[in-house]
């Protein structure tokens, strides 16, 4: 599959320790930024019932849904226990004249 | 036609209904609120649940203490009440904040509160997280919803036992010997995903083992004081998590996708928000979850004008909730309809699933 990157929101677009959500060819994605200002891009639905991750708490590297508090590790993807079994699909990211850039399928 | 009782079963009728009719895992009417002023009141501390927890562990000790005191004479009624109603009553709250992770920011403190307040309340915790999620996803939706507690009709024997907690514990020791043989019932397998099933099992097997345990300690003393300690509080003590539980949701609208319309906001004293950590807000507890107990009543105040008439008091609330129990026994269909402010959006009832007849 060609791969594509993608510019998703400039980089004071998402506040320190938060996340915004975007949408691309019909596909939800979530952008996080740390408080150290690193940049790192999810599936935008959390795995567990498809609720936007977007209106979620980032707290550290942790973004929990907003729904039933299933987690996940952003800069893995990995699940971080009930209700969210299954890891979250994690895409690379790219900053490029103060945008943010992600890599889609 | 006369109504007929519906199918609250999670693999029945009703549950196939309510997918049919797009209520099971839908969308709900939330109020507006900016995202910075949400991250605000999300916002986990350790702190007040820190402060809570010891104020409540101080309060088992000492009350637990006087009892032993006080045993077999009338003064350890008393202490045994106050012991009974923060074991078996108040453990409900902390067991529901912690399942949802929202009590303490640290990880570990929400679990280790979460395991000991399940026992509390004699609920499995596995069960118990999975059941509350669907809770979550699909409150008071008939077929989807496993902790509708007053289905029409209601029963009215089972909620005054289980102001003793009789059918409940009943139920969970039954629950226990089927889940510690390795065993899940077909409704419990319809919440409980299979990669967490092992742990129903496990700790089932601890439960019982801790039972034993105590029952093993009684017959050595040759005294009930052991379970008055650990375990008979559940029974004894746990009148408050029905008194509570019950001014949730029992008497309001099912299958709506709306939470003004199916839970209530009640404004209790100081004492009842401590027991209960202030669930009496369970319209915005239902409506952002992830809003912790302590920012419930700030987040009340920013949406109140959205939503329907707080209750004024829980004598308020159960002066409705009892003639509509009442009423519903005879007259399954009744429901009391709660008005939202003018100008305020509705999402529409949903008629689709409204008793049908059973074929």
């Amino acid at each position: 599959m060609e791969e594509r990157w993608i510019d998703a929101c400039a980089l004071d677009d998402i506040e320190e320790e938060d996340v915004i959500g975007f949408e691309h060819g019909g596909q939800a994605y979530a952008l996080y930024r740390t408080l150290d200002d690193r940049y790192f891009c999810t599936d935008g639905l959390c795995t567990h019932e498809k609720v936007h991750l977007c209106d979620g708490l980032v707290m550290d590297t942790i973004i929990e849904c907003p729904k039933h508090n299933g987690r996940f590790d952003f800069t893995s993807g990995k699940a971080k226990g009930a209700p969210a079994c299954i890891d979250l699909k994690t895409y690379e990211t790219e900053i490029r004249d103060g945008r943010v850039f992600i890599k889609a399928d | 036609m006369e109504p007929t009782p519906r199918d609250y079963s999670l693999v029945g009728r009703d549950s196939e209904l309510a997918e049919k009719n797009g209520l099971a895992s839908a969308e709900w009417y939330s109020c507006s609120i900016d995202r910075k002023t949400m991250k605000g009141l999300m916002r986990r501390s350790d702190g007040p649940a820190l402060r809570d927890t010891a104020i409540w562990i101080a309060a088992l000790v000492l009350s637990g203490a006087g009892g032993v005191y006080f045993w077999g004479t009338w003064w350890c009624v008393p202490f045994f009440l106050v012991y009974g109603v923060l074991y078996g009553s108040s453990s409900d709250s902390r067991w529901h904040e912690t399942g949802h992770g929202t009590a303490f920011r640290t990880r570990w403190m929400n679990d280790a509160l979460y395991y000991v307040a399940s026992f509390m309340i004699f609920r499995e915790p596995t069960i118990w997280r999975w059941s509350h999620t669907r809770h979550h996803t699909d409150t008071i939706i008939v077929g989807r919803d496993p902790e509708i507690i007053a289905p029409r009709p209601p029963d009215i024997k089972t909620l005054l036992l289980n102001l003793l907690a009789i059918r409940s514990s009943f139920n969970t020791v039954r629950a226990l010997l089927m889940h510690a043989g390795g065993r899940m019932s077909d409704q419990e397998k319809a919440f409980v995903p299979e990669m967490e099933r092992w742990k129903v099992y496990l700790i089932a097997r601890i439960y019982l083992a801790i039972l034993a345990a105590v029952a093993l300690a009684c017959l050595v003393m040759q005294s009930i004081l052991p379970a008055m300690l650990i375990g008979l509080p559940t029974i004894y003590g746990g009148f408050l998590t029905v008194f509570f539980g019950v001014t949730q949701h029992a008497g309001l609208a099912e299958d709506v996708l709306d939470h003004r319309l199916n839970s209530r906001t009640i404004y209790m004293n100081p004492v009842f928000r401590f027991l209960y950590w202030n669930m009496n807000y369970h319209i915005e507890h239902h409506m952002f979850p992830m809003v912790p107990y302590h920012a419930l009543p700030r987040l009340h105040e920013l949406i109140k004008d959205d939503c329907p008439e707080p209750y004024p008091s829980t004598i308020a609330a159960y002066r409705e909730i009892i003639p509509t129990l009442l009423r519903q026994v005879r007259d399954p269909s009744y429901f009391v309809e709660r008005v939202l402010p003018e100008g305020a959006k509705a999402v529409p009832y949903n008629h689709g699933t409204q008793f049908k007849p059973a074929e």
